[in-house]
């Protein structure tokens, strides 16, 4: 076990550098340099070429449109697009690697030079500062077959190719100097932010879950104030934003410990145990790792122009960050309302009620309550439930008038949540509406009363306390269909 | 007719297409004399009787229900076996690659077989196109048949051979740094190397993508031209593919013929007409530049300095493009797999076993020097340096061009040497590209054609190289010389090859 200081002692004493390596996924319908479909859900092997099984003879040719969403991804992360840019190979041996070689991109990146600002939760915003994004296919992946799972103690492995040659982009920061407490946050934010610009821009489906997105974590330490770079540790593929929280935050208090105690930081690889909660020693890295990079000679240099970049440029939906600010001053939500939103996955949701005329304040409470409440319990996305904005819309134009109260529109909701139909049609079947007949809610008022007397007695004394036990009786009478605000009145009158 | 194999390709189209013979009865002519001469000689790594035969039946049946055929339907021909055919055991002549079938052709392939030629078989050559005599194959010894105690050069010298003994009308190399115009200049055949990126590299089992070309061997420049233009067509699979018209290079063999050399300026290399090329070589050479001045042509002598560097050059960026193309044979998905004694079989040592056993002595030569040169700390010396020499070799290329329309130069600086005479001598072996080696750098077209014979009466070839594009105007001038050598094309060796068969 590693031995760990304690977080606010660490940041108290150290400055942290991280730098953040993320590859994504490209959504585009066939691999970086052939024409097998890119398909997750096919039987192993079954999406290949000669070029994706590397078979002797063979070459790639590059595809347009993941050309095309890089450019895309460094634009929206206000990077430079190289006037020309070149494929690199990148040499080592694996089994799932095809050639035996990856081919990437190396000195000569498609774009460089950006930066991303990150929305915090105190509402600040850091800059996380980008050296580049490039262009690279993905290798296969090998099934280990045995109780661990894992390559050590395997009986032995198969190897699926169909991820073989799937087109990916890789960020990667520059080391970004962080003074105070909320590296493991901004690292997450940076991570959630970019996953946010792959959603928005479509090029990739961009389920961390799935590994759409993948983020290998750089971290370093070094004496407050001290200027200097500490020896960095590497945790590869930490694929969820809990995650890269906890794993920040336990390798920045692992490395404060060993410095604290005068120690010496091994530079290397290591993994997260997702259910431990804790990195462990990989293999032992140094920069002196050797993948004997040259140009790629089967592909010609990427050559792009203005005009070419303009056009792409005028394709580019509002960034997320854009909108979140844009979104907090119209709708008038503070910082911390709007981090809820964005962490929740609402924003989008929200916005859509909105724009159907709902009000901000309306749409926000069945999205981050019913609805969230029903997502969090079945672990789904918010966007993957049943209502629509159209069923929010009306279930609110229906409270508005006075038709539905709170508790019948829950209820409709919940079996609409179901599956049970629309908002509209649940609402009809189940015949609910508030009971607008006022002689029926006096004469359940009125009921209510005389089984109560000692109440009456305390109400007209002008203690309003147990109010709420006729109000409740009166409910039950009327199924829940009565409006307790005409209830309420209905009591006054009768004290 | 008893010594059909003997006929020209483009003879062979025309009494096809004048039913004079059938595809049927020419293929099995060849089949014949492969069957007669080759476990001698041994230019082919595999013959498909029964396809080349299937096939041949279908032209003919085709031509006789009145089809329009391709102008070369029915015609043989060879493939190297470095070149991808479906169905048809593809090895590179390496025990690595030992029985492996390919899935699929390669483009050019794709072009022979649209343009219904029949393909006989597959050529001997060295492991991976690693070699100048075919002696690297991994399966047999190919034997030049102008004396059968010589090499017939390499890497393709399976392809220059069957050609050279008639076991073939023409054949399908690859040049990387003289592998087609060495063997072809070593059996008095015709050899060409298109401009990088004129015929299509899908398919061709890579030993270094940036230099390496296919192109046509013949025993004429006319049956090249056809052939070159058969294999040439612009590639979406191949990015290095030049979606370039070239025009015909049987047009350009034809008037080369017609219209003769008056008016044509033909430079002459410095560094390619003294050291390191043999007397007879150069006599030969000499009477051929007396060829041309005396029909009209202006000789001009042009300098090209960094010539001198190409071989320590080419070494370097060739060797380091190999070790990294012959990464992906490690036993793993096709291919043969050589599983290890005694340790504990894991995908490490299975990989390592395999390569061990499965690559030849020069195969790991070449993959621990590019390795080497791409390394970290080596890089810049290494394949940063010959990058930069290539460049400048290009550039001597430009200065040439702008004095002159062609080049020319002995392709080889010796006639074809003993088998084992050059194998513990890489030195040696290497200096065959001596010539050759610059029009791989600078992408240019470049052939080689028969220029009599030299010491021992062995062959001797001229290179002719053109500027980038201008495949037409080579062919222009091959055809034209070849009128005026007329060479003598009487390999003695063959003699000796016949089984005694009843003809």
């Amino acid at each position: 076990m590693d031995q760990l200081l304690d977080y606010s002692e660490a940041v108290r004493k150290f400055d942290i550098t991280f730098g953040i390596e993320v590859h994504v996924e490209l959504n585009t319908k066939t691999k970086m340099f052939c024409s097998a479909p890119v398909s997750f859900a096919a039987p192993p092997n079954s999406q290949t070429t000669p070029v994706s099984l590397g078979l002797p003879g063979s070459l790639p040719v590059l595809n347009k449109t993941a050309l095309e969403y890089a450019i895309k991804i460094g634009l929206a992360l206000n990077c430079s697009v190289a006037k020309v840019s070149r494929f690199a190979r990148k040499n080592y041996f694996y089994p799932d690697l095809v050639k035996n070689y990856q081919i990437s991109q190396s000195d000569e990146p498609i774009v460089y030079n950006g930066f991303l600002n990150v929305p915090l939760d105190d509402g600040s915003v850091f800059k996380v500062e980008i050296e580049r994004a490039h262009m690279e296919e993905d290798a296969g992946k090998s099934n280990h077959i045995g109780k661990t799972g894992r390559i050590q103690g395997a009986h032995y492995s198969l190897i699926d190719y169909n991820r073989s040659g799937v087109p990916l982009v890789e960020i990667v920061t520059f080391p970004n100097l962080v003074t105070n407490a909320k590296a493991p946050e901004i690292i997450a934010s940076y991570v959630r932010g970019l996953r946010d610009i792959f959603k928005v821009l479509n090029v990739s489906d961009a389920k961390m879950e799935k590994g759409n997105v993948r983020a290998d974590i750089n971290i370093s330490l070094a004496p407050k104030n001290s200027q200097k770079l500490g020896i960095r540790t590497e945790t590869k593929n930490v694929n969820s934003l809990k995650s890269i929280i906890s794993c920040s935050t336990y390798e920045i208090c692992r490395q404060a410990y060993i410095l604290d105690k005068g120690g010496e930081v091994l530079q290397e690889t290591r993994h997260w145990h997702e259910d431990s909660l804790t990195t462990s020693s990989g293999r032992i890295k140094s920069d002196a790792d050797d993948y004997r990079y040259f140009p790629e000679p089967d592909l010609v240099p990427v050559v792009t122009n203005s005009q070419q970049i303009d056009k792409i440029r005028q394709t580019m939906p509002e960034l997320p960050f854009d909108k979140r600010q844009r979104l907090a001053k119209a709708w008038q939500f503070d910082v911390k309302t709007m981090s809820e939103i964005v962490n929740a996955g609402a924003l989008d949701l929200i916005e859509q009620a909105v724009k159907l005329g709902v009000s901000p304040q309306g749409a926000k409470k069945w999205y981050m309550g019913e609805l969230l409440r029903w997502a969090k319990a079945k672990s789904c996305e918010l966007d993957s439930l049943l209502p629509t904005a159209q069923d929010i819309v009306y279930m609110e134009k229906l409270i508005k008038n006075g038709k539905i109260n709170d508790k019948i529109a829950r209820t409709v909701l919940q079996k609409v949540l179901q599956g049970q139909g629309d908002f509209a049609t649940v609402l009809d079947k189940e015949n609910l509406h508030v009971v607008e007949d006022l002689s029926v809610l006096e004469q359940a008022v009125d009921t209510a009363l005389a089984n109560n007397l000692d109440i009456l007695q305390k109400l007209k004394s002008g203690n309003m306390a147990p109010i709420g036990v006729i109000i409740g009786q009166v409910m039950k009478v009327t199924k829940g269909q009565a409006d307790a605000k005409k209830v309420t009145d209905i009591i006054k009158s009768r004290l | 007719m008893s010594e059909l194999y003997k006929l020209s390709a483009w003879e062979i189209a025309n009494k096809l297409r004048l039913r004079e013979i059938s595809s049927l009865e020419i293929t099995q002519a060849f089949l014949d004399r492969i069957n007669q001469t080759d476990d001698k000689l041994g230019a082919f790594l595999l013959v498909d009787d029964k396809i080349a035969i299937e096939t041949a039946k279908k032209i003919d049946s085709s031509r006789l229900k009145g089809d329009t055929l391709p102008k070369m339907a029915g015609v043989p021909i060879a493939i190297k076996d470095l070149i991808c055919t479906k169905g048809l055991v593809t090895t590179a002549a390496s025990k690595i690659l030992q029985n492996w079938v390919p899935p699929y052709d390669a483009t050019l392939v794709e072009n022979i077989k649209d343009n219904g030629l029949i393909i006989l078989g597959k050529t001997n050559l060295d492991e991976f196109a690693m070699g100048s005599s075919t002696e690297r194959s991994a399966y047999k010894l190919c034997l030049n048949p102008w004396d059968l105690n010589t090499v017939p050069g390499g890497s393709s010298g399976g392809s220059a051979a069957s050609v050279a003994a008639w076991q073939t009308p023409f054949s399908v190399g690859t040049d990387t740094g003289g592998s087609i115009r060495q063997p072809a200049s070593l059996t008095g055949i015709v050899g060409a190397k298109p401009t990088y990126g004129g015929i299509s590299r899908y398919g061709i089992i890579a030993m270094a993508s940036s230099l390496d070309q296919a192109g046509p061997m013949a025993r004429c420049v006319l049956d090249a031209a056809i052939l070159h233009d058969i294999l040439s067509s612009y590639d979406m699979q191949d990015s290095t593919s030049l979606n370039y018209d070239f025009g015909s290079m049987e047009q350009a063999a034809i008037e080369g013929t017609n219209q003769g050399l008056k008016g044509l300026k033909v430079g002459i290399i410095k560094q390619l007409t003294g050291e390191g090329f043999s007397k007879g070589i150069l006599a030969a050479f000499n009477k051929v530049v007396a060829l041309l001045v005396n029909n009209g042509a202006e000789i001009v002598e042009v300098d090209c300095p960094n010539f001198q560097y190409s071989i320590g050059a080419y070494q370097i960026l060739m060797a380091s493009e190999a070790s990294s193309n012959l990464a992906r044979y490690d036993g793993m998905r096709y291919g043969k797999r050589f599983l290890p004694d005694k340790q504990t079989v894991t995908a490490e040592s299975m990989m390592k076993t395999t390569r061990d056993i499965g690559f030849g002595f020069e195969v790991k030569r070449r993959i621990i020097l590019g390795t080497y040169a791409l390394s970290a700390g080596s890089y810049e010396a290494y394949y940063g340096a010959a990058q930069k020499v290539r460049t400048l070799i290009k550039g001597d290329f430009t200065r040439a061009y702008k004095q002159v329309d062609c080049l020319i130069s002995p392709t080889v600086p010796t006639v074809a040497f003993k088998i084992g005479e050059q194998l513990d001598d890489p030195m040696a072996m290497y200096m065959n590209d001596l010539a050759t080696i610059p029009a791989n750098f600078g992408g240019m077209p470049a052939m080689s054609i028969p220029n009599g014979l030299a010491a021992n009466n062995l062959p001797s070839g001229l290179q002719i190289i053109a500027p980038q594009f201008k495949d037409y105007n080579m062919y222009f001038l091959a055809s034209a010389l070849e009128k005026l050598i007329n060479f003598n094309f009487n390999p003695s060796g063959l003699t000796q090859l016949s089984k005694a068969v009843n003809l």
